[in-house]
């Protein structure tokens, strides 16, 4: 919303120092919030009126130029060279002499041009910055006087203060309603420019009925016949509506305009000599169609609320009016409509069509439904002052019987809610100030009839539920402008905002002492840390993917993660769905890293993904607010909802150790990747099962699955190359996936303090031969089942293919490390032991040991 | 039988001890190395040594002459011996010195065989923010990102209509009517904590938020909000006020300056919102006449979250009695509070994943 400060002082009593700055601040603090200050004319010097004696055409130039005398009440005439024609002499024009400056610091000298000298400038409406028009030089009223500032004369100088106005305020989208903040913050008087008292008249000035009366509870018609459609808009309208945002248009036109700004209703100029027959307000049938101002024809909706007269619809109620009855260069004879429309329905029907207007906008906020009699009254008035037309007596005015709300609170509510204690006083008079009528004890009524503001229920057992009782209580019955205050918190903040949230004071609250992190929260976090450490670097990619991420993930047609939700409005045409997966986003940013120039590139990711549920159904229900859903009906939103589950995932390429003056590096590899699952599962306190895979999109050959007893808990190892080369990534690319949500699901409760035994240790050494095919982690089982307990740990030391051993085998070399609880070990034990682990391990994986 | 005189053993003669004394002191001195001193050791301290025949010698003396001999040649070993032990230490030292030196190497080389990763800033600024509620009493909640709309709207009262929902833009899941949204705040986790927890409540919710806004340097379509919720019997604006001022204050350090500003959300009443004085201008700019700045728009003030007070409608869509319990929320944007307190001018480099922009914040924020 601008407001032209000039305009704001028509109805407030400002002191004349206050500033814009001094206002904004005022409104901010009241919740108006400044968005900008913009000034006009407080540089301008030096243009006067001036009255052209004599002009000169000049010729041989490739357009007409002027040399003119003007005299402007100095001792001689001036010459002036222009450009314009639209001027005779014997006109008064606006002037700026030599040393004069124009809007925008534009700084005006002598100078000779097209061959004469021209002191100064006649100037043009837009050059003083009133507006657009450019047409010409701007011809002043006859008598004029001679000689007089220009600045002064048409109030040239002036601030826009631009608020931010939050959606529950319609009030304040217009003059009066911030006019009014503005007389509460600096305790001066308002003037209401709606307080006019428009001439009793009972016969309807058209035929006019509300056929819906969820639709409109009032109704108002005014007409004029006679109007000069030739009149032009006075200059000083002109300015307002420019400064205010909006375009003039036509001296109809701007009277609705000015007064839905000024005052906050919107109102809609007919032709009159286009309507046929009566008018109704109703909602649409099916089928009907209507070509509105901007010349597109509009299939309507059955809730869409129309105005119609016999031929049809003739204008979408508060949105915008149909073409065929628009007020034209020829029209006479005019009809005004006000009206007071549901907010609700115009919200619908400017979302439906699309279609945001002034209008449309002020509607759907709520409009003080007491203005249609008055806004239509001025309208007419300002049609008859300003376009010669005359008013015809009478006036429709169709309404629906509407009974405003009152709510009951104790005086102390505000106080209790912001914790500042307020006196009934200042409780009262501020309610008074925003317009309430304040009366003792408890009489709180519902709304009834008339049409819904803003989309808030009311009423029944919410209005019960919301009630607050104590002692002192007051009824309060909010003004016809301030539809929004419904609840007993609502007048609450009325008080407190204009008492000033500057005033609260600042006390903690003491909570109960709290649980701290669960344990999944705290693994997250010791994930993410061990990660870092381990030198992979987080990213937090876009949840979005495309189809064709899951063909460069060589997934096959039947897998699962095919299977996504997918977003109806996505910013990229090409990504509407939902991620199932970690991977490609990181793949992408990997990518981008390569493409930086960093080679060695080790990233993770800790995030959602989201996989539809089989069966769930398409929708999740809206439930009502009125109470607490019960535990089946939130059931039936969560049914509806994908599974959620936490991922961790890690991509890495390059070097993973460094190449440098030491040596060689060591190029990443599917085994950092299974590490680096290990590590994470090591941080839930697990130790992963390792199982050789097939898992798009690793390579066939290099995917180890990852399990937690039998619960999969992801996949690791070297990208499959086709996957490599479809994100174009470095060669042998390797990732890691793991469900976080399931390792927090397993995790046990705190360790169990190992016994640390004092007895020395006994190593044995074996190297057993396997077939090459044969996976460590079988061996190592073997060997771990079959020692037995005495076994304290086991480590792989070296594995060896060749000749030795024979083709197609391959010797693996374990340390075995005994150790009892409570005696020295002998050879004889421990070399049991160790034949039995060898003894296992040739049962279960054919191995031998090794002879040479 | 001869006569027995000891001034005929040479070597106990007082000069020929002092000889051989003198010898070895020489000897000592002209070692080099500690090979030499070893063989110098041999030569004068050994047991083939002069001094040590000599010392042998003593025993044959008549016990007249002992006394006197076996002082002379003791002295003299003494001397000899605390030659010998002072040049070892001598020359210990100066080998010590020399290897060291030798072992000399470049300690600025450099040893980057395995960098480390870091965490990204969001993520630990999301921590740091839960961090300081959890001191305060406060727990940490969760919920889908992937939201029923009616969490996400409905029970923060902000009706299908209202033109405070139009101010949301919206990802739809399915279709636009199928109920299910991508969350586009962190509020509807006062919903599910009011309804998993019930009352009282102090819960801190971090997390993703999406909004159909296309990515510049102020705004990505997925961004982070932190939700605060307490409900508790007794509470009121100024608890609010004071929370958020301690909040302010951890973030941001001592002597931030808040200022608290009526605002509208349709889940809040009354609502504000709170904003931080410009780090940059520290509210200059705001004066007229003075330079403009970039930050803040030369407002003065930068919005840094909306708060109010929990509409008693939301409790009652939470079973939860208005008439008994009040409570407070706030969410402030996650991405906010980092440009502010590290000064990220852009938005995209939280994003884009660019390892340049993620490892110097580390493992905490």
């Amino acid at each position: 919303m601008r407001v032209p400060l000039s305009w704001l002082r028509e109805c407030v009593d400002l002191p004349a120092a206050v500033t814009a700055h001094e206002v904004a601040d005022q409104l901010t603090a009241a919740g108006l919030k400044l968005e900008s200050i913009t000034s006009h004319g407080h540089d301008v010097k030096n243009v006067v009126v001036g009255e052209v004696l004599e002009i000169e055409e000049l010729t041989g130039f490739k357009k007409p130029i002027r040399h003119c005398k003007v005299e402007v009440g100095e001792a001689a005439p001036r010459e002036i060279v222009c450009g314009a024609t639209n001027f005779a002499a014997g006109d008064r024009v606006p002037v700026v002499l030599p040393g004069g400056v124009l809007p925008g610091g534009f700084e005006v000298g002598a100078r000779k041009t097209y061959g004469r000298l021209s002191e100064g400038m006649i100037c043009s409406e837009r050059e003083l910055g009133l507006g657009d028009d450019h047409g010409g030089i701007m011809v002043l009223p006859e008598g004029t006087p001679i000689g007089a500032d220009v600045v002064e004369l048409l109030g040239l100088r002036d601030d826009v203060i631009e608020l931010e106005i939050t959606p529950d305020i319609g009030y304040a989208l217009s003059i009066r309603g911030v006019a009014r903040e503005v007389a509460t913050a600096f305790g001066v008087p308002f003037r209401d420019p709606a307080a006019v008292e428009p001439p009793a008249g009972t016969e309807p000035s058209w035929p006019a009925s509300i056929a819906d009366e969820t639709a409109c509870d009032r109704f108002v018609l005014r007409r004029v016949t006679g109007f000069d459609p030739g009149a032009q808009s006075p200059l000083w309208m002109r300015v307002r509506l420019t400064r205010a945002g909006m375009r003039p248009v036509s001296l109809a036109v701007d009277i609705t305009n000015y007064l839905m700004l000024e005052l906050g209703q919107p109102l809609h100029a007919f032709d009159g000599a286009k309507l046929t027959g009566g008018i109704v307000v109703r909602r649409a049938r099916a089928g009907e169609r209507l070509e509105t101002l901007d010349h597109v024809v509009r299939d309507l909706d059955p809730d869409d609320i129309l105005i119609t007269d016999e031929s049809g619809p003739i204008s979408m109620a508060g949105t915008m009016g149909g073409l065929e009855t628009e007020i034209s260069a020829g029209s006479t004879d005019i009809v005004v409509e006000a009206a007071h429309f549901s907010a609700t329905g115009i919200s619908r029907e400017s979302r439906r069509h699309n279609l945001v207007s002034e209008a449309s906008k002020r509607f759907e906020r709520g409009v003080d439904r007491e203005l249609p009699l008055v806004a239509s009254w001025r309208a007419v008035s300002l049609l008859a002052e300003l376009g010669g037309a005359t008013v015809q007596p009478g006036v429709t005015h169709a309404e629906v019987d509407v009974r405003p709300a009152r709510i009951a609170i104790p005086a102390s509510h505000p106080g209790d809610v912001a914790g500042l204690p307020y006196s009934k006083e200042a409780v009262v008079h501020r309610l008074e100030q925003v317009g309430c009528v304040v009366t003792d004890g408890a009489d709180p009524a519902v709304r009834s009839g008339g049409v819904d503001p803003t989309g808030v229920i009311t009423g029944g057992e919410l209005a019960a539920r919301l009630a607050v009782t104590g002692d002192d209580m007051i009824t309060v019955t909010p003004p016809s402008w301030r539809p929004d205050l419904t609840d007993p918190n609502d007048l609450a903040e009325e008080v407190i905002r204009l008492e000033g949230y500057e005033k609260l004071p600042s006390v903690l609250p003491k909570a109960p002492a709290g649980a701290g992190l669960t344990e999944a929260q705290r693994l997250r976090r010791r994930v993410g840390r061990a990660l870092a450490e381990a030198g992979y670097v987080e990213v937090l990619a876009y949840p979005f993917i495309s189809a064709d991420d899951f063909d460069r993930l060589q997934l096959p047609a039947d897998d699962a993660r095919r299977r996504a939700m997918r977003l109806s409005n996505p910013l990229a045409e090409d990504e509407p769905l939902m991620r199932t997966t970690l991977l490609p986003g990181l793949l992408k940013v990997l990518v981008r890293n390569t493409g930086r120039g960093f080679a060695d590139v080790a990233l993770f990711e800790t995030g959602a993904v989201y996989r539809p549920r089989e069966g769930a159904p398409a929708a999740a229900p809206m439930l009502g607010v009125e109470r607490k859903p019960t535990a089946a009906e939130l059931a039936s939103i969560e049914a509806a909802l994908p599974d959620q589950p936490l991922r961790v995932a890690a991509v890495l390429a390059g070097e993973f150790e460094r190449s440098g003056w030491w040596g060689a590096g060591r190029p990443a590899s599917w085994a950092d990747a299974v590490q680096a699952a290990r590590l994470i599962a090591g941080e839930a306190g697990f130790e992963l099962s390792v199982i050789a895979d097939q898992h798009e999109p690793w390579h066939p050959g290099r995917c180890a699955a990852l399990y937690l007893g039998d619960t999969l808990v992801g996949h690791a190892g070297e990208l499959h190359p086709r996957v490599v080369e479809a994100y174009g990534l470095p060669p042998r690319t390797a990732a890691l996936e793991l469900e976080l949500t399931r390792l927090e699901a397993a995790m046990t409760g705190p360790v169990e303090t190992p016994a640390i035994s004092a007895y020395p240790i006994a190593t044995q050494d074996v190297a057993l031969v396997v077939p090459d095919f044969t996976p460590v982690a079988d061996v190592e089982a073997a060997l771990r089942d079959g020692a037995g307990e005495l076994l304290e740990s086991l480590r792989l030391f070296d594995v060896y293919a060749g000749a030795q051993v024979g083709e197609g085998n391959k010797s693996l070399a374990y340390s075995l490390r005994f150790r009892a609880p409570d005696r020295t070990l002998t050879v004889e034990e421990t070399t049991a032991a160790r034949d039995a682990a060898v003894a296992l391990a040739a049962d279960r994986v054919g191995a031998h040991l090794r002879t040479s | 039988m001869s006569d027995y005189d000891p001034v005929e053993v040479t070597p106990l003669h007082a000069d020929e001890v002092a000889r051989m004394e003198a010898g070895a002191l020489e000897a000592i001195k002209a070692a080099d190395s500690l090979d030499a001193l070893k063989q110098a050791r041999l030569a004068h301290a050994g047991d083939r040594s002069p001094i040590a025949l000599a010392n042998r010698e003593i025993g044959a003396l008549p016990p007249a002459a002992r006394a006197e001999a076996g002082k002379r040649v003791g002295t003299a070993r003494k001397a000899i011996g605390e030659a010998l032990a002072a040049r070892q230490a001598e020359l210990e030292a100066e080998r010590d010195a020399r290897v060291l030196v030798e072992e000399t190497v470049d300690v600025t080389l450099p040893w980057d065989r395995r960098p480390r990763g870091a965490r990204h800033p969001l993520t630990t600024m999301q921590e740091r923010i839960a961090d300081t509620f959890v001191a305060m009493g406060y727990e940490v909640v969760e919920g889908p990102e992937l939201e029923g709309e009616w969490f996400n709207f409905e029970a923060l009262n902000i009706a299908k209509d209202h033109p405070a929902r139009s101010e949301h833009d919206t990802f739809f899941v399915g279709s636009a009517d199928s109920g299910m949204v991508l969350r586009t705040q962190t509020s509807p986790l006062q919903i599910r904590a009011l309804l998993e927890r019930g009352v009282p409540c102090y819960a801190i919710a971090p997390g993703k938020t999406f909004r159909t806004d296309e990515l510049d340097a102020t705004h990505t379509p997925v961004f982070h909000q932190t939700e605060g919720l307490a409900v508790d019997k007794g509470l009121t604006m100024a608890h609010l006020k004071g929370t958020l001022d301690r909040f302010a204050e951890v973030m941001f350090g001592e002597g931030i300056t808040t200022r608290f500003r009526p605002n509208y959300f349709p889940f809040t009443e009354p609502s504000a919102e709170m904003d931080l004085k410009c780090f940059v201008c520290r509210g200059a700019s705001a004066v007229p006449g003075n330079p403009p700045c970039r930050t803040c728009k030369s407002e003065g003030w930068i919005e840094w979250g909306g708060c109010g007070m929990v509409n008693p409608r939301v409790l009652v869509a939470c079973g939860v009695d208005p008439s008994v319990y009040s409570g407070f929320a706030f969410g402030m944007g996650i991405e906010r509070t980092l440009m502010f307190r590290h000064n990220a001018e852009d938005m995209r480099d939280m994003i884009e994943g660019d390892v340049r922009f993620t490892l110097p914040f580390g493992m905490e924020i």
